[in-house]
């Protein structure tokens, strides 16, 4: 086969796949600019006869979409800063310093990443209802401020950081958190920027355990409100689909600007640490 | 962060928190404003809950300690939450109260609302089951009136669908209600649990009559075998024939009159269910208002609750909702009165009965209907899926037996 | 010692939080499944009792378990075969010297992972209508039938498989195009100078070189297509005729619908023991293959 063949059939192939990964997200965006009902007709309309806000406008009116957009950000924003915070200070010492425990309770913690998460999950809900949570955001944030994968993320890339460094400042008579705050922090910056973009995006789409603990309506997440605007109104196709373009716009944003970071922390995460 | 008690007021604050369900839900923010000129000091929230999570829900609410003040609570799952020991005893509030009258309410329906002698609910409004229909087609297939037992019944389905042929039916069942199934089952003699409740009594020659016909209406094709929520819209599809029988209940009358175009508006009526040999039995469902015992604003929650039973306003819920109201004297109101699709289920409550009152019963019902949509798929047959039913129900009932051997009522 | 008592300070909260609301509520789980806790029990710690393995040994005998177990298993058997063949493919023809345009391609491919399962299964359940979706419109243009996707129970799970592969094939691609970035070019040269077709060097360079990364990647995707969940849950609650219970699903019922929590619990340890048994699979027979 020729050069120019081959290219022609290989950009085919690509673009035949890039029509099927984007076709659900263009068609979710044109329905939701199309009346009440439109959709539901054969053949499909692709695109909105006339294009009408007014999804969106019943959506933040009536729906109270705002609310659900207000708190699935508060959340995820108040998730990710916490374990940003907690996972680099425990992936920093557990690299850098030297402490009795250290290899075993790494070894243990290595161990556990085989569990999965609902096995946790029934316990942790009479837990949280022993603490008086359930149906709190502290429910959902607080059990998300420390992960295993994060302590270790942070670790491997914490490894790299040369330890004459950390010994020079402690020479200078510089105090454990002053080097933390000053060297490590700084120099851990992209590995935090990946983690955060992980957490945010982890957060935000989060689904089970919001469902469990969060009782209340006014403290739903945009897919917890999402999932049950659409075992109610089933018939509202197009609203459904504004709802979904509107929980999925920011975390497709935020990807979008900082993709690099997401991609470098897949490629971490599955190399074996 | 939201710390613990969030969203919880001050005591002080008279504020009543009120879970309801679906239509409801909304229905009631419409009723409050007059609830205000009375109590303008009582503050009231509501949140609605989709029918669909609604038992869930509640569970959760309770397991978490966050159950609402006032709730509306379907009556069958009353003895579950009185189980749980979730709901306060009404006996002293009605004993003071002038506006609930227990002897206004259908005594079948105040009945689900007590348990071992004691009230803990106060019926909202009533929901028993039977027929829609296509008068028009039915008339077409040769037939005046609606059916008053099985056979006739089985009749004008043969002959409704030999005249629509293979792309329409005669009636709709939809897999995912427990309900047409338990209406036709609870017509039988025998009682669907036995020894107080201890073990399943599926495998009853009444039980299996009744699955058996339920089978048949399906393997004969005078019902598709879908759920619900593949049908878009099941009033246009009753408009278009695609079925001329349909067992629903009372909010339907309303949604009929207004989905429905002008022109067949005459078309369409509301009949008793037939029973296995002539009229028969149909549930004694419906929603009641419950307190709940962690409630702090008891009286509060009382007051609404009693001005929500009041026959003025059960008028004016009547009117938004077209749910039937429980209580005689609200019947006699003139809409209600010249409501001929109202009249069936007048008709039909003087022969409703109750479902066993256990806490288990939500799950069993579910159990019932997995099974049966298994049975209409031909997985089973008709005696190994009363028998796998009676087996699965006398595992779930097992802690109950072993609590009434201890002598703890569940 | 200094430097000792700081990096206690540092890693505490961390593990504070990982232990009392991970392994404390593991290790309580383990202890729920040996008991009946359920609703009774929680309106009254009296109604609570031991029963042993009866939990474990009640699931096994139950139809409806194995049903779930039989559907992940399916979605597993299915689903990562099918989502790892469309993960190497992209990134085969994403990584491809010929082509134009790497970077949009890869972000193309990527977008569908990082959106909002919820959100895009409530757009799939529209696309898959029988009577208005357009896939059975495509279909028919080449003459197929009308598929109830979602309402007939052989069709429904392979419609949550493909809507599962297309949600995440762009997560593998990342790591697999990154696995063939670092092949060594000179590799391919020499096949080329013997004169090697394109297959050859795939059957020959690519997919050998490629080993330890499919295996690392298809534990990693076998136990995430073991926790399926919320595509059911949105898409089908289960239904029709259960054929779209998982496991997860099934625990999630049985605990949080029924508030079984010890059968629910022992469904949790159950799922986790499969995961465990199929991954072990996995190393075992790579093994076996590395040293035949």
């Amino acid at each position: 086969m020729s050069t120019t063949g081959a290219r022609v059939l290989l950009h085919t192939l690509l673009l035949g796949a890039a029509a099927i990964a984007l076709f659900p997200l263009l068609w979710m965006l044109s329905v939701s600019f199309m009346a009440g009902g439109e959709a539901s007709a054969f053949p499909p309309p692709l695109l909105p006869g006339h294009g009408t806000l007014a999804n969106y406008r019943q959506l933040f009116g009536q729906q109270n979409i705002g609310r659900y957009l207000t708190n699935s950000l508060w959340l995820a924003a108040m998730t990710t800063l916490l374990s940003l915070l907690f996972n680099s200070l425990a992936g920093y010492a557990f690299a850098k310093l030297r402490f009795r425990g250290r290899e075993p309770i790494l070894k243990v913690l290595l161990a556990a990443l085989v569990i999965p998460s609902q096995v946790a999950m029934l316990p942790l809900f009479l837990m949280m209802k022993w603490l008086g949570l359930v149906n709190t955001y502290a429910a959902v944030v607080v059990p998300a401020m420390a992960g295993i994968f994060g302590v270790f993320l942070v670790r491997q890339y914490a490894l790299t950081i040369p330890d004459e460094l950390l010994e020079a400042a402690r020479i200078d008579g510089a105090s454990e958190a002053r080097i933390f705050v000053s060297i490590v922090l700084p120099a851990l910056r992209p590995i935090l920027v990946t983690l955060g973009v992980f957490t945010f995006l982890g957060s935000w789409n989060d689904f089970m355990w919001p469902l469990i603990v969060l009782t209340d309506q006014d403290l739903y997440t945009l897919p917890i409100a999402l999932a049950q605007l659409s075992r109610e109104h089933v018939p509202d196709n197009e609203l459904m689909m504004a709802g979904a373009v509107l929980t999925v716009l920011p975390v497709l944003v935020l990807f979008l600007s900082l993709q690099r970071y997401y991609i470098r922390g897949i490629l971490m995460g599955s190399v074996k640490g | 962060m939201c710390a613990v008690g969030c969203g919880s007021p001050a005591p002080q604050q008279r504020l009543v928190s009120v879970w309801a369900m679906g239509r409801e839900g909304e229905v009631i923010a419409q009723l409050l404003p007059q609830f205000r000129k009375l109590h303008p000091d009582i503050e009231v929230k509501i949140q609605q809950l989709p029918w669909t999570a609604a038992h869930q829900k509640l569970l959760t609410g309770f397991a978490g300690d966050a159950t609402p003040d006032l709730c509306q609570l379907g009556n069958t799952w009353i003895p579950e939450f009185v189980a749980l020991k979730a709901l306060a005893p009404l006996n002293q509030n009605l004993a003071r109260s002038v506006r609930v009258q227990a002897s206004d309410y259908f005594p079948g329906i105040w009945d689900t609302n007590i348990i071992g002698g004691t009230l803990y609910g106060v019926p909202w409004y009533i929901d028993t089951r039977l027929l829609f229909y296509r008068r028009d087609l039915l008339a077409e297939a040769g037939f005046a009136d609606p059916p008053r037992s099985w056979e006739e019944w089985s009749r004008m389905l043969a002959a409704i669908k030999a005249r629509v042929g293979p792309e329409r039916y005669s009636v709709l069942l939809p897999l995912d209600e427990f309900a047409p199934l338990l209406v036709l089952a609870i017509q039988q003699p025998e009682p669907l649990l036995r020894e107080d409740g201890r073990y399943g009594n599926f495998r009853s020659p009444g039980f299996r009559r009744a699955l058996a016909f339920y089978r048949e209406m399906f393997q004969r094709q005078w019902a598709p075998p879908i759920a619900g929520t593949q049908i878009s819209n099941v009033w246009d599809e009753l408009g278009r024939g695609y079925y001329s029988f349909y067992i629903s209940g009372p909010w339907n009358i309303g949604e009929f009159k207004r989905r429905l175009p002008p022109e067949q508006q005459g078309t369409w009526m509301t009949a008793p269910m037939p029973g296995p040999d002539g009229p028969g039995a149909s549930l004694a469902g419906g929603s009641s208002l419950v307190i709940f015992r962690r409630s702090r604003h008891k009286e509060d929650a009382w007051l609404l609750l009693e001005f929500l039973s009041s026959p003025e306003i059960q008028q004016r819920f009547y009117q938004l909702t077209g749910d039937l109201p429980p209580r005689r004297s609200t019947w006699g109101a003139p809409e209600l009165a010249s409501n001929v699709y109202a009249h069936a289920f007048r008709e039909q409550l003087e022969r409703v009965k109750p479902t066993p009152k256990v806490p288990e019963w939500e799950r069993i019902v579910t159990d019932m209907r997995l099974m049966a949509e298994r049975v209409v798929h031909g997985d089973l047959s008709v005696e190994e899926g009363a028998t796998d039913l009676d087996r699965d129900v006398d595992a779930i009932l097992q802690k109950r037996r072993w609590l009434l051997s201890r002598g703890v009522t569940p | 010692m200094k430097v000792g008592h700081a990096a206690w300070a540092f890693a505490t909260p961390a593990l504070l939080v990982i232990g009392v609301f991970f392994f404390v509520p593991v290790l309580a789980a383990l202890i729920v499944s040996l008991t009946d806790f359920d609703l009774y029990a929680l309106a009254d710690i009296r109604n609570l009792r031991f029963v042993g393995l009866d939990n474990y040994w009640h699931l096994l005998h139950t139809p409806d378990f194995w049903r779930a177990v039989a559907n992940t298993g399916y979605f597993v058997a299915v689903g990562v075969p099918l989502s790892l063949a469309a993960s190497l493919a992209s990134a085969l023809l994403v990584n491809s010297r010929l082509t134009y345009f790497t970077a949009f391609f890869r972000t193309v491919f990527f977008a569908p992972v990082v959106t909002t399962l919820v959100a895009v299964a409530v757009v799939w359940r529209y696309l898959l209508h029988t009577r208005y979706g357009l896939l059975n419109y495509a279909l028919a243009h080449i003459g197929i039938h009308p598929i109830n996707w979602l309402g007939d129970p052989h069709w429904a799970l392979p419609a949550i498989i493909v809507f599962a592969v297309w949600k995440n094939f762009g997560y593998n691609m990342v790591i697999f195009v990154a696995a063939l970035q670092s092949i060594p070019a000179d590799l391919y040269e020499a096949a080329r100078l013997d004169g090697a077709s394109l297959w050859q060097e795939f059957g020959r360079i690519t997919l050998p070189m490629l080993r330890p990364t499919l295996l690392l990647v298809s534990i990693l995707t076998v136990a995430g297509y073991f926790q399926l969940f919320a595509e059911p849950y949105v898409m089908t609650q289960g239904g029709p005729l259960q054929s779209t219970v998982s496991v997860l699903y099934f625990m999630y019922e049985e605990g949080f619908k029924w508030w079984n929590l010890g059968s629910a619990s022992a469904v949790a340890f159950l799922l986790f023991l499969m995961i465990l048994a199929v991954t072990a699979l996995q190393l075992r027979l790579t093994r076996d293959a590395e040293t035949s």
